[in-house]
């Protein structure tokens, strides 16, 4: 009896701990991302589950969709469509040079307690707390910011694309994200809110997880310049993933950032 | 129209030779512990096979029996290898089979000898398969033999641990 309560209490601990690492993988994946020619088409697939780029779980919302063409001029998606499992939309390449697709979120999430009752507050960082109910007690404000990428090149690669904005985790290119081939190495950097970002926990999964046994996932720590190094071990499509988050401090709200991009690599 | 006889037969030789026969019939599984930062405790099959692989009698199923509207059922396919040989064919929950997922550790399941009235003596695979969300899919097979006192064991490499199966008198 008392081992069967030991094993329980350990895995109460054990769900407890990574709350964060419940929700789901959030994907944005290109049809294809290496393509030459005076124009090309590329469709792309949005949705969030366990087993990355597989659409069996749920669409992604695309309302913050932001596409940067080489001239750093903003694009419109083509033939939006959100089904049940996967939003998807096309994107029609008419410049030589490499494109961000983004679909970014930031904002603040709250929970406070009104005469007694939990409630929940979302929106943006202007609203807040004016926006919150008079009287609202214990509040509890996360200031987010998430970023969910990829790049696709017609012809030649460029590097117009990645100049910081400075608000969240944000890829840098040492490679460029376009140029990947399987036994090569990579090396990216990450930033947070423009800074080089040091000791963030990178995860590389590969897709095609339901057609092997083992999930075959990396991880790496970032160094002191925010860099990691990644050898690839075969061609695919990659789900590149970095999350940090920072306890409230003084005045200042805690805060989460996340950067899920996906990156294809040749063979 | 092979089985029919047969079971029949089964069926008649169980009623007829319970006593004499009355072995019983145990599992160890160890499910190992995995560092990882989202881990969730897997899914696992244990089923009798014939050495030709038909399986013959799942044991057991744990699965997340406890989530609202019967959803932990969505993943039962992960366990792609028992799903195929006879899982798609059950209905969950099933008494005396299903159960709630296991934390890491070393557990045991006894199946009295009353369920296995009906197994024939003779050479089979007692099969354990494991899928784990955000994890990986390991099956382990270990051969053993029904009709007197033996042990067996085999070990699994990622998502189980020592398997272990006992026929005793």
């Amino acid at each position: 009896m008392k081992k069967r309560f030991a094993l329980v209490a350990l895995a109460a601990a054990a769900l407890a701990l990574p709350f964060a690492a419940q929700a789901h993988r959030a994907w944005l994946a290109p049809s294809s991302t290496v393509l030459s020619g005076a124009e090309a088409w590329v469709t792309f697939d949005a949705g969030m589950s366990n087993g990355v780029f597989i659409a069996d779980h749920a669409a992604m919302r695309l309302d913050g969709l932001t596409i940067t063409a080489p001239d750093g001029s903003a694009l419109e998606a083509q033939n939006m469509m959100r089904g049940r499992y996967r939003s998807t939309f096309d994107l029609h390449l008419t410049q030589q040079g490499t494109y961000r697709i983004a679909n970014l979120s930031s904002g603040i999430s709250a929970t406070y307690k009104l005469n007694g009752e939990d409630q929940r507050w979302r929106g943006s960082a202007a609203e807040f707390p004016a926006a919150l109910p008079a009287g609202a007690t214990e509040v509890v404000a996360t200031r987010n910011a998430n970023r969910i990428e990829t790049y696709v090149t017609l012809g030649a690669p460029t590097d117009s694309v990645f100049t910081l904005k400075g608000e969240g985790i944000e890829l840098v290119p040492v490679t460029h994200p376009n140029d990947l081939v399987a036994g090569e190495a990579a090396t990216f950097k990450l930033t947070v809110d423009g800074q080089p970002a040091q000791g963030l926990t990178v995860t590389i999964a590969r897709g095609g997880s339901r057609y092997r046994d083992n999930p075959e996932e990396m991880t790496m720590t970032t160094g002191a310049d925010g860099a990691f190094s990644v050898t690839w071990p075969e061609a695919g499509m990659y789900w590149v993933n970095a999350q940090v988050r920072k306890p409230a401090q003084g005045t200042d709200v805690a805060t989460s950032a996340q950067y899920n991009g996906s990156l294809e690599v040749l063979p | 129209m092979r089985s029919l006889p047969l079971i029949l037969t089964a069926a008649g030789l169980g009623l007829a030779a319970t006593p004499a026969l009355a072995q019983s019939l145990s599992v160890a599984v160890e499910i190992p512990r995995i560092a990882s930062a989202s881990y969730h405790r897997p899914y696992v099959a244990i089923w009798i096979e014939r050495p030709d692989q038909t399986a013959v009698q799942t044991l057991a199923v744990w699965y997340d029996i406890a989530l609202p509207a019967g959803e932990g059922k969505d993943w039962l396919k992960d366990m792609r290898t028992w799903w195929r040989r006879g899982g798609r064919a059950m209905t969950m929950p099933a008494d005396g089979i299903s159960g709630a997922t296991r934390a890491p550790g070393r557990h045991t399941v006894s199946i009295p000898a009353a369920r296995l009235r009906s197994l024939p003596a003779g050479q089979y695979l007692m099969v354990v398969e494991a899928a784990r969300e955000l994890g990986g899919r390991e099956a382990v097979r270990v051969p053993f033999r029904w009709g007197g006192p033996n042990t067996a064991n085999a070990t699994g490499s990622t998502e189980l641990g020592a398997v272990r199966v006992t026929v005793a008198r």
